[in-house]
C-alpha cells in the first residue's frame, strides 16, 4: 500500500497511480489539455502541474505522469501551483490565442491576454495527443512530430498525403483544441446528412428503438478491424461483453411454417428531379422528416432547417412516385395520413405556415376523416393539385432565398408559386429491393404492383400459393401499422391453425406396376424426388405423400403407364372432345 | 379458303392451375373484354401437357391450340414449364410438317397477376388465327 497526502487528505493505493488519477478519486479536478485516459501521458502542455514534496524536497511536477510515492505530500491549489499554471496558460495563449479551449483554461487563472506573441499563432499546442493516438490506439502511426524548436509541428512523413492514414478521424477526435479537422475533399453536397445518419461511432446501437437494444460493431468503420489495434470499447466494457471474434453464422432451422414479413422500401425521390431532392438543401423525404421530428433524432425533436433555424413555411407534397403512370400506378395508402400527422407536429412545434399539396385525401380509417377536419381547423392550407416543380429560381423579391413550389391549384383553377423554406416529400412505398430474391427462394409469386402475391385477396389474404408460407405486413402491399398488426395476427392464426394434420394432394400420380418398364424417365423429371426405383421388381413407384400432383411424370412416361388422379389422359381427351363437338 | 367474315376460330387452351388459370380468372373478374374463341382446359402444370393432347385437339377440329404456363423461374412445381418449352419446340416442328401453321400453336407465359396480358394474348391469337382461316383438319386428311 502506498500512502500519500493530497491537499491535506490521506490516500492509499495498492498499485502505481498517477497524482492526476488519485486526485480525481478524491473528487479533486485538475485541468488538463494534453491528457487522455486511454493514451500514455506525455505531459506536454504542463497545465496539470502540482506541488510535490517528498523527503524534504519540493518541486513542481506534472500530475498526469508523476506517480504517487510513499510519504508524498501533494498540493494542487497552493499559490506556487497557481502561479505556475498562470504562466503556463499565458504561454499557451500566446501560442494559440484563438483556441476556445485554451482561452477557457487561461481564464481560470485570470489570464485574458498574453504578453507572449507568436509569429505563427495557431490552434495546435503540440500536445502530441494526435500522434500518440494514431500510434497507440489506431496503430498505424501516420503522423508524428517533425522538426525541432520553433519549427516543430505535427505532420505526415515529408508532409505528403499519407497512404498509411486510414481516415478514421481519431486524431481529430482527441485533439483538445480543435486544431485537426476532417474535410470531405470530394466536395459532395451533403444535404441534411445528419438527418439520415447522425454522427456515429463504429460501435453503436442502431437507434433508440432497436430490438435487441444492444450495440453492434460496424466492422467497416471499426479501427480494430482495420489495424488490429484500438479495442477501447473492450477496455471500457465492465461486463466484458465485447467479442471481436464473433462471426456471422448460417444456421439451419427445421420449421413447419414460415411467415414472410420482410417489409418495404421507400421510393428514391431523386428519380423525380423536379422536386429537387438531393439538389436543394431543405428538401427531405418523409423518413428523414420523421427523424427530424423524433425526440431521439439528430435535432432532439426540433424541426430545423439546414442552417439551424426553424422554418417559417413548410410544403408537404403527396404522391411522389405514387399514382403515377410513369412510376408506380398504385396508391401507397399511408401517406395522406402521415402527411397530416407531419402538419400537426409542425403546427405544435413551430409557428410555420403549412401547405399540403394533394390529389385526393385518403382518410379511410377509424378517426382518420375526423383528423382531416381537425387539420382544416388548425389552418393547414390544403391545395388540390400536383406539384410541377420545386425551384430556387426567384422571380420576385419575396421569393429570394426560398424554395418555390409551383403547382396547379385545381380548386381555384390557377397555377401558383408558393415560396417555402422546407419541402417534405411523401414518396411511394415500394417492394424491397431484394423482394424478387425472397420470392424466388420461397417459390412465391408477384402481384402486378411488384409486392408479394397473397393466395386470394378476399379469401386468403395471409396465405400464399406455397403451403405453410404466410405473409404479413408491407411486403404484401403498402399498409399502415394497424393493418400490418392485423395481418400479422392473421398470419399467426393461420400458422397455429395448421395443427397436426397433414394434408396431401388428392390428385397425386401413381404408376401401374404391371405395365412399368423401369425406364426411370419419370424419376428424372420429378421435381420433388417423389418417385423411387424398386431394384427388385425393376419398376418405378410414386410416394403419394411426397407427390404434389404436377403431372410431369405422366406427360413424360413413354408407355402411358403413369397416371394422375383427376387428370388422366382419358379425362383430358374427353374435355377436348367436348369443347370441339359440333 | 378464307371466309373471314363468318369464321370464328375455335382455340383450345391448356392453362396451368397456378399462374395462367388464375391470370385468366383475373381477366374475368376485372371484366376485361376479349374474344370468346379460347376455351380453357385446366391442368395442374404446363408440364402435364402431353403432345398427344395438342394433336388430339387439332385432329378433333381445333383451329388453334395454346399452352399457357408460369413465367420461367416461377413455376409452382419448379421446372414444369421448362418441360413444356422442350416439348413445344419439337412438337411445333412436327406440326409444321403436317401443314399446321406456326400461328396456330403457341406457348405463352402468363402470371396470376396478369389478367390484362392474358386477354391481350387471346385477342391477338384469335385475330391471327381468324385471318389464317379454319384448319379443317378432318377434311384435309379425308376422315
Amino acid at each position: 500500500m502506498i500512502t500519500a497526502t493530497i491537499d491535506g487528505q490521506k490516500v492509499s493505493f495498492k498499485e502505481k497511480t498517477t497524482i492526476l488519477k488519485a486526485a480525481k478519486n478524491l473528487g479533486i479536478e485538475i485541468p488538463t489539455l494534453c491528457y487522455n485516459e486511454v493514451i500514455k501521458p506525455y505531459s506536454a502542455c504542463r497545465i496539470c502541474v502540482v506541488e510535490v514534496s517528498l523527503n524534504g524536497r519540493t518541486k513542481i511536477a506534472a500530475s498526469c505522469s508523476t506517480e504517487i510515492e510513499e510519504g508524498m505530500t501533494i498540493k494542487t491549489d497552493s499559490l506556487r501551483v497557481m502561479n505556475a499554471r498562470k504562466i503556463v496558460a499565458e504561454l499557451l495563449l500566446g501560442r494559440a490565442p484563438d483556441s476556445p479551449q485554451v482561452k477557457e483554461i487561461a481564464l481560470l487563472y485570470g489570464v485574458k491576454e498574453s504578453r507572449f506573441k507568436s509569429d505563427t499563432p495557431q490552434k495546435c499546442i503540440l500536445c502530441g495527443l494526435c500522434v500518440r493516438a494514431c500510434d497507440e490506439i489506431v496503430g498505424v502511426s501516420a503522423i508524428s512530430f517533425i522538426n525541432r524548436g520553433p519549427e516543430r509541428e505535427v505532420a505526415t512523413p515529408f508532409k505528403e498525403i499519407s497512404s498509411t492514414c486510414i481516415q478514421c478521424g481519431t486524431c481529430a477526435y482527441v485533439c483538445p483544441t480543435g486544431s485537426i479537422t476532417i474535410e470531405d475533399v470530394l466536395n459532395r453536397k451533403v444535404i441534411h446528412s445528419e438527418m439520415t445518419l447522425g454522427p456515429t461511432t463504429a460501435i453503436r446501437v442502431p437507434s433508440l428503438q432497436s430490438t435487441p437494444n444492444v450495440p453492434y460493431i460496424d466492422t467497416d468503420a471499426c479501427i480494430h478491424f482495420k489495424t488490429g489495434n484500438c479495442e477501447i470499447c473492450k477496455v471500457y466494457c465492465e461486463r466484458e461483453a465485447i467479442n471481436y471474434d464473433m462471426k456471422e453464422e448460417i444456421v439451419d432451422v427445421d420449421v413447419g411454417s414460415i411467415v414472410i414479413s420482410t417489409g418495404y422500401d421507400l421510393f428514391d425521390s431523386s428519380k423525380l428531379p423536379q422536386f429537387g431532392y438531393g439538389r436543394y438543401p431543405n428538401v427531405v423525404d418523409s423518413i428523414q422528416f420523421e427523424k427530424l421530428c423524433h425526440a431521439s433524432g439528430p435535432t432532439g425533436g426540433k424541426i430545423l432547417l439546414e442552417n439551424g433555424k426553424p422554418p417559417e413555411r413548410i410544403a408537404i407534397v403527396h404522391c411522389v412516385g405514387s399514382r403515377d403512370e410513369k412510376y408506380k400506378k398504385y396508391c401507397s395508402r399511408v401517406c395522406c395520413m402521415y402527411a397530416m400527422k407531419f402538419a400537426h407536429l409542425v403546427h405544435e412545434k413551430t409557428d410555420a405556415e403549412i401547405f399540403e399539396f394533394y390529389i385526393d385525401m385518403r382518410a379511410f380509417g377509424k378517426g382518420f376523416e375526423e383528423f382531416y377536419h381537425r387539420m382544416l381547423e388548425e389552418g393547414v392550407n390544403f391545395i388540390r393539385g400536383k406539384v410541377a416543380e420545386v425551384t430556387d429560381g426567384a422571380v420576385t423579391k419575396a421569393e429570394e432565398g426560398k424554395l418555390i413550389v409551383r403547382c396547379e391549384d385545381t380548386l381555384i383553377g390557377r397555377v401558383r408559386r408558393i415560396p417555402v423554406d422546407m419541402v417534405v416529400l411523401c414518396p411511394a412505398m415500394i417492394p424491397r429491393k431484394d423482394a424478387e430474391e425472397v420470392m424466388k427462394i420461397f417459390g412465391l409469386t408477384k402481384s402486378a404492383d411488384g409486392f408479394i402475391r397473397e393466395q386470394h385477396p378476399k379469401l386468403a389474404p395471409v396465405s400464399t400459393d406455397s403451403d405453410g408460407i404466410f405473409l404479413a405486413g408491407a411486403c404484401q402491399g403498402p399498409k399502415d401499422i394497424p393493418d400490418s398488426v392485423t395481418q400479422g395476427a392473421g398470419a399467426a392464426g393461420a400458422v397455429l391453425s395448421l395443427g397436426k394434420v397433414f394434408a396431401m394432394e388428392p390428385i397425386y400420380s401413381f404408376i401401374d406396376e404391371e405395365l412399368c418398364a423401369g425406364c426411370k424417365i419419370c424419376i428424372s423429371v420429378c421435381p420433388y424426388d417423389a418417385i423411387s426405383y424398386d431394384d427388385e421388381k425393376h419398376i418405378s413407384r410414386v410416394d403419394e405423400m411426397m407427390c404434389k400432383g404436377c403431372g410431369s411424370c405422366v406427360a413424360a412416361c413413354p408407355g402411358g403407364v403413369a397416371v394422375q388422379k383427376g387428370f388422366r389422359d382419358e379425362q383430358i381427351f374427353s374435355e377436348i372432345e367436348g369443347i370441339l363437338f359440333a | 379458303m378464307n371466309d373471314n367474315n363468318d369464321f370464328s376460330p375455335k382455340i383450345v387452351g391448356f392453362l396451368c392451375r397456378w399462374c395462367s388459370y388464375q391470370g385468366a380468372d383475373l381477366a374475368g373478374t376485372s371484366r376485361i373484354e376479349y374474344p370468346p374463341n379460347l376455351i380453357p382446359i385446366r391442368v395442374m402444370c404446363s408440364g402435364r401437357v402431353d403432345p398427344v393432347f395438342v394433336m388430339k385437339a387439332f385432329s378433333e377440329g381445333a383451329d388453334g391450340v395454346m399452352i399457357f404456363g408460369c413465367h420461367p423461374g416461377d413455376c409452382h412445381y419448379k421446372e414444369g414449364n421448362y418441360k413444356a418449352i422442350r416439348r413445344f419446340h419439337l412438337l411445333k416442328k412436327m406440326l409444321n410438317q403436317f401443314g399446321i401453321e406456326d400461328e396456330r400453336f403457341r406457348l405463352e407465359w402468363v402470371s396470376a397477376a396478369e389478367g390484362d396480358l392474358f386477354a391481350e394474348i387471346v385477342k391477338d391469337a384469335s385475330e391471327k388465327i381468324k385471318s389464317l382461316g379454319p384448319l379443317n383438319w378432318k377434311e384435309r386428311v379425308g376422315v
